[in-house]
């Protein structure tokens, strides 16, 4: 009853969209699609923004007590008195590049963005379950993202002890701090909105025939994320409370007593726990990082399956290793603590979980591998990305075993090797599996394909610049360089082996912005000169969301879709094409 | 456009999806009010002494507020049960009965906090008040966001009874949910905070 | 849920027997209070009283008694993850008895 219902007003939908207006059409959209690509769009400028501030930070360590050239003067005598950047605008821009790059960039890109577009296209849905909360979601995203930036001008600067706000430091900060906690309340309300809406969607209105097992890996990527989102930032929130508590109201939740700030003792009741808050920033923070990194995995499963022209191999395991994942990530936090004065018998315990969870990432990983074996590769532009992704994750992953293991971790804890760990995961992995998903998905939104040219100087370029970055990291941080040095560890003995590549790096660095541009101009001009496709399916997949027309209009489907097989059919024996899309029926059986 | 299932609920799952949304909504409060409950037992252990609830607050005037609220929660599930048997005037009453049960508790919660306050007595005076404070005043910010909702339906949202009466139900079982959920964390508020 | 308005009226009967009860069980957690007894025994009192409280109000004002699968599902996933959150206590407390 409910799909003859669905026919009539997706009909009636197609015939509504030109009467909307402009501002209920582009701005105030409830339409899965539109807000999708307000997520992107505002995603990708505060990727960019995050990005910048790094390349300043990356000028002080490569050229230490160096004025900033050409933009140094704009920077305000404040932070940096005749271009020379003072230690405390240092330490705003590295809180804020983490805090952006995490909260505002990926997250949103990942989720709010694809999550957004394709999660109802993929099954067969005519919209999300709830579009007005889609907006809010967007919205309050927005909010949040605006309150953030504008700590800049707060006095004092913005927020400055680091993504993670360690208590008491971030308690007895400036005022930047508290803007930070009160848009990290409106970031956290946002997924909750957003999550919630996923997991009805993708458990309420999958089409007929689309079974969960028959659901694209990408879609169980975004339901596991969704269920992370969900059940892992309350916690956030409730510690954002606290702090704020602590920083407006004086409480002391993560104030010890008798905490000495400049010479003086505090003036407060004491009796608060710092490592409280590290405990439950990491119990939200740990799932977070597999929020970073699954969707990724759900974009390079679809797109691996659609340029090898074979099915995903062992797609099940990949299901159960993708909830495996999600569920063990709620108990690995305390590996981010291991120099907190923890006992052997809760370090043992985190250890062990960490090992266990890293079990899974293996399964999907080698699932990816192998499917590439035997098959006659079709390279393009989103290809290229995603087959980079594999071992650039790889490097991430492995290199977090020696972090999860206590007595490598003494050692290496705070080090630049950190950074270099994770930011392979995140950097050359899942925002390598997001320019994938541009290219990959572009034709179906715009029409056309991006420029294929500007593409691979956009990979190439980006590939080998973030290696450059990141390898010389894990060198430093095995010397033993800290994460949080100003001057780049010119002052320290231990450090003048591997000074040397401070240079390097922050060169690689402004080189990956260079070969950004090719990505920025293919994304614009190709709205007006790309190559228009020929059909709905340009990249002859099976996955429903290329069975709509193209841009697929308000409510989506132009006819109901049912669903008659797995995701990933393709170069089935007997059968006249390569591929076998999930909506056709079966001849045979017809 | 039509979103399937918002009135009937999907044959596989029984659901209609504000059901589903609302306990998932829920499911992350748990977490909410989780991590505040696990941070003050933490506290608590870890402290050297620890004031009793009953020494420092008003234990006669929390019984009454736990008396309005199981009154507000039975009153609300009443206003649901009217719609089912087509009352609409008797879950007029019943919804109003609800809203006005949740002025009463702020109002009470007023009276306390304000005793607090002329009393010199402040968030910053302790940890237990720290977290006395922190964890009623986020529950109080709940009873708003429900007496908000549930007063949007007592007035001008309930004329969708008229329109779309199944929807219209579904909605206040769905508000239902959401307001028992703030009377069963006030249930546990309760004892842990005030009694011991 | 489609019910009759007999069937309804059947739970009617049962919300107020549980209002009943709810209204005695707090009555019951306040005088326990007055006896003032040490930590362990009140707070492990206080704690059965409210979760008995707390299972009534799930189980029929909210319909838990009879809820679908999916719902508890989710509500049991969140119930391992709250208990890994109440057990912060634990993990600061636990390397002290070995
Ligand atoms: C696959 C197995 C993985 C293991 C065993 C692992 C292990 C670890 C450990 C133990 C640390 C803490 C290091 C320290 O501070 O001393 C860490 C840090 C980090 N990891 Fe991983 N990790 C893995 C995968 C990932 C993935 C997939 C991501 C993200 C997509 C990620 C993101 C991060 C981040 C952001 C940090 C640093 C947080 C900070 O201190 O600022 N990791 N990892
Ligand atoms: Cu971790």
């Amino acid at each position: 009853m409910a799909h003859v219902a669905v026919t009539h007003d997706v009909h009636e939908a197609i015939h509504h969209t030109e009467e909307l207006s402009f501002w209920r059409k582009y701005v105030f959209s409830l339409d899965h699609k539109v807000i999708g690509l307000q997520y992107l769009i505002t995603s990708l400028v505060f990727l960019f923004f995050g990005f910048t501030l790094m390349m300043l930070m990356r000028w002080q360590l490569a050229y230490p007590g160096q004025p900033i050239p050409i933009i140094g003067k704009w920077l305000g005598e404040m932070n940096a008195p005749g271009g020379i950047m003072l230690p405390e605008f240092y330490n705003q821009l590295g809180a804020m590049h983490g805090t952006i790059m995490v909260f505002l960039g990926v997250v949103p890109l990942a989720v709010g963005a694809f999550g957004n577009y394709i999660v109802p296209l993929q099954i067969g849905a005519p919209d999300m379950a709830f579009p007005k909360l889609n907006m809010a979601s967007y919205w309050t995203y927005l909010v949040g993202g605006i309150t953030m930036l504008s700590s800049f001008f707060m006095p004092g600067g913005a927020a400055n002890s680091g993504w993670t706000s360690y208590a008491p430091l971030s308690v007895v900060a400036t005022t930047g701090q508290t803007v930070w906690l009160i848009a990290m309340v409106f970031l956290i309300t946002s997924s909750l909105l957003g999550s919630v809406n996923f997991i009805v969607t993708i458990v309420q209105l999958r089409t007929k025939g689309m079974t969960f097992m028959r659901m694209p890996f990408f879609v169980w990527a975004q339901l596991v994320t969704s269920f992370l989102l969900l059940l892992a930032f309350p916690p956030l929130e409730a510690a954002a409370v606290m702090q704020l508590m602590d920083r407006l109201a004086g409480t002391s939740f993560f104030m010890p007593s008798g905490l000495v700030v400049a010479g003086q003792i505090l003036d407060v009741s004491g009796g608060g726990s710092p490592l409280l808050w590290q405990h439950l920033f990491w119990f939200l923070a740990h799932p977070e990082v597999y929020v970073l990194i699954l969707p990724a995995m759900g974009i390079i499963a679809e797109i691996l399956a659609n340029n090898t022209r074979k099915p995903l191999w062992g797609y099940k395991s990949l299901v159960y290793a993708a909830v495996f994942l999600g569920f063990m990530s709620f108990i690995v936090w305390a590996h981010h603590m291991f120099l907190t004065g923890m006992g052997t018998v809760i370090s043992a315990f985190f250890q062990t979980t960490t090992m266990i969870i890293s079990i899974p990432s293996v399964i999907i990983l080698t699932a990816f591998f192998i499917s590439l074996w035997g098959a006659s590769i079709r390279i393009n532009t989103q290809m290229l990305f995603a087959l980079s992704f594999l071992p650039m994750f790889g490097i991430g992953g492995l290199t977090g075993l020696p972090l999860g293991l206590a007595p490598t971790d003494i050692h290496l804890h705070d080090t630049y090797y950190v950074i270099g760990h994770f930011h392979y995961v995140v950097a050359p992995g899942t925002i390598f599996a997001l320019f994938a998903g541009v290219y990959h998905w572009y034709p179906k939104v715009t029409g056309r394909k991006m420029s294929e040219t500007l593409g691979k100087i956009h990979f190439w370029g980006s590939l080998v610049c973030m290696n450059g970055i990141f390898m010389p990291m894990f060198i430093q941080g095995l010397a033993g360089v800290s994460r949080r040095l100003y001057d780049g560890g010119q002052q320290y003995a231990h450090a003048q082996g591997v000074l040397q590549w401070n240079e390097f790096m922050s060169i690689a660095a402004w080189l990956l912005a260079l070969f950004q541009l090719p990505f920025i101009i293919n994304f614009f001009l190709s709205l007006k000169t790309g190559k228009k496709v020929e059909s709905d399916n340009p990249w002859e997949a099976t996955t429903l969301e290329w069975a709509t027309p193209t841009p697929p209009p308000h409510g989506n489907f132009a006819r109901p879709v049912e669903v008659y097989r797995g995701p990933y059919e393709y170069s089935v024996p007997n059968h006249p094409t390569d591929f076998t899309p999930q909506h056709v029926p079966d001849p045979v059986k017809a | 456009m039509h979103i399937p299932y918002t009135i009937h609920a999907r044959p596989d799952t029984g659901l209609f999806n504000a059901k589903l949304g609302v306990w998932l909504f829920l499911a992350s409060e748990v977490m909410l009010f989780g991590a505040l409950f696990s941070s003050y037992v933490l506290l608590r252990i870890g402290a050297p002494s620890w004031p009793h609830g009953f020494e420092i607050l008003n234990i006669p005037l929390a019984t009454l507020n736990t008396v309005v609220l199981i009154t507000s929660s039975i009153t609300m599930v009443m206003a649901w049960a009217s719609l089912k048997i087509h009352d609409f005037a008797r879950y007029k009453r019943y919804i109003g009965a609800t809203v006005g049960l949740g002025f009463v508790f702020l109002i009470i919660k007023a009276f306390e906090y304000g005793a607090k306050f002329s009393a010199g007595i402040y968030p910053s005076e302790s940890t237990f008040l720290a977290i006395y404070f922190t964890l009623t005043g986020l529950h109080g910010l709940h009873v708003v966001g429900g007496m908000i909702v549930n007063g949007y339906f007592w007035g001008p949202g309930s004329r969708m009874w008229h329109t779309e009466p199944e929807r219209f139900t579904n909605r206040i079982e769905v508000a239902g949910l959401y307001w028992h959920f703030v009377d069963l964390v006030w249930i546990f508020l309760f004892p842990v905070l005030y009694l011991l | 849920m489609s019910r009759s308005p007999e069937e309804i009226k059947k739970h009617v009967r049962v919300y107020v027997n549980v209002f009943v009860a709810l209204m005695g069980l707090t009555v019951i957690t306040v005088a326990i209070s007055y006896l003032h007894l040490s930590v362990v025994p009140a707070v492990i009192l206080a704690l059965i009283v409210a979760t008995i409280k707390g299972s009534l109000v799930a189980s029929y004002f909210m319909h838990l008694i009879n809820e679908k699968k999916m719902i508890f599902a989710t509500l049991i996933l969140t119930g391992i993850f709250f208990a890994a959150l109440m057990s912060l206590p634990l993990i600061f407390h636990i390397d002290k008895f070995y």
